[in-house]
């Protein structure tokens, strides 16, 4: 089940918790990865970790450009983009009442439109192989909101609506567009909490605990698999119960 | 004809699964010919490896004809 031998993918934001468990299973699964993030350091970690079938393609997703270039580095390191995980993003949390154009739309330039860009960048590939798998990393926010995260909220939703209309436009290639949204897991992002905050969202949590990076990597895995051919346009909430939605 | 006439229509054959003489200079991908929009944009796909060309958006809107895209081609190349 779930072998995905002979697949590329792309994975972006590979320096951080949840997305280095996702290359490290779909590599597992025997796919060939690409890891892109904007520290270079960790990404080279994860290449030694992993040995072969692994590529390093540093990428600051908040430079435009730079995020155009990405899909093309990565056909060359790899042969072709089968698989693309859309997982990196930035929070810049403020009251949306102070929150500044610069915070709203920084955020808003690496979550949605970085993962715009990267979309269309290995589109031509997949629907000339008539196979693709995208799946873009949103968030239980982008459903339910959040205090302090407009932005945030508003890019994590806008995954879900792009995804949508992407997957009914390329259904009949065999290219599927799904989206996984996490709940509260445990990572860097979320090590910011402090201990009052952590206790409140643990009593809105009916599993109790926070999830680990590697379910959501397991849900990835999934939805990139042959297996899943039959699954687009899905929003798969792994959030211990959180929002079920 | 001429050889990209004859190049594009091989490409629109086999990429619709039309009858050769459907093809005519006038044949609208759509409207004779049964493509949908995203058959359009792998059309211009297509042309674009066949002819090693790029055919911009904007240009690519208004290729709707066979005829069209061999006059296209021909400018372009």
């Amino acid at each position: 089940m779930f072998d995905l031998t002979g697949k590329n993918a792309l994975v972006t934001g590979a320096s951080g918790g949840i997305g280095a468990d996702i290359a490290r299973q779909l590599h597992a699964q025997g796919a060939t990865v690409g890891l892109s993030g904007t520290r270079e350091a960790p990404l080279e970690a994860l290449k030694a970790e992993l040995g072969d079938r692994a590529h390093v393609l540093p990428c600051n997703l908040s430079d435009l450009e730079a995020v155009d270039a990405l899909p093309k580095q990565a056909a060359e390191a790899m042969g072709t983009v089968d698989i693309l995980v859309n997982n990196a993003g930035i929070t810049r949390d403020n009251l949306f009442m102070r929150m500044s154009d610069d915070e709203w739309q920084s955020v808003l330039n690496v979550n949605l439109t970085a993962t715009f860009k990267l979309c269309k960048g290995v589109m031509r590939g997949m629907m000339k192989a008539r196979w693709g798998r995208i799946v873009n990393i949103s968030s239980i926010v982008g459903a339910t909101g959040n205090p302090g995260q407009a932005n945030y909220a508003a890019s994590k939703a806008g995954m879900v609506g792009m995804s949508k209309s992407l997957a009914y436009e390329v259904a009949s290639r065999g290219i599927t567009v799904n989206v996984v949204a996490p709940g509260f897991i445990a990572t860097a992002m979320t090590d910011k909490l402090n201990d009052d905050q952590k206790a409140g969202i643990m009593g809105q949590i009916p599993a109790g605990r926070m999830g680990e990076p590697g379910e959501i990597a397991s849900a990835v895995v999934y939805l990139a698999s042959t297996e899943a051919a039959y699954v687009t346009g899905a929003t798969l909430h792994v959030n211990g119960g959180m929002a079920m939605l | 004809m001429s050889d990209v006439a004859d190049r594009v229509k091989k490409i629109v054959v086999e990429h619709l699964g039309v009858e050769e003489d459907k093809v005519t200079e006038n044949a609208s991908f759509i409207d004779d010919l049964g493509a949908d929009s995203l058959d359009t944009v792998e059309l211009v796909m297509a042309f674009e490896e066949e002819f090693g060309i790029e055919i911009p958006d904007d240009a690519a809107e208004n290729i709707q004809t066979f005829g069209d895209a061999v006059k296209f081609i021909k400018e372009a190349s």
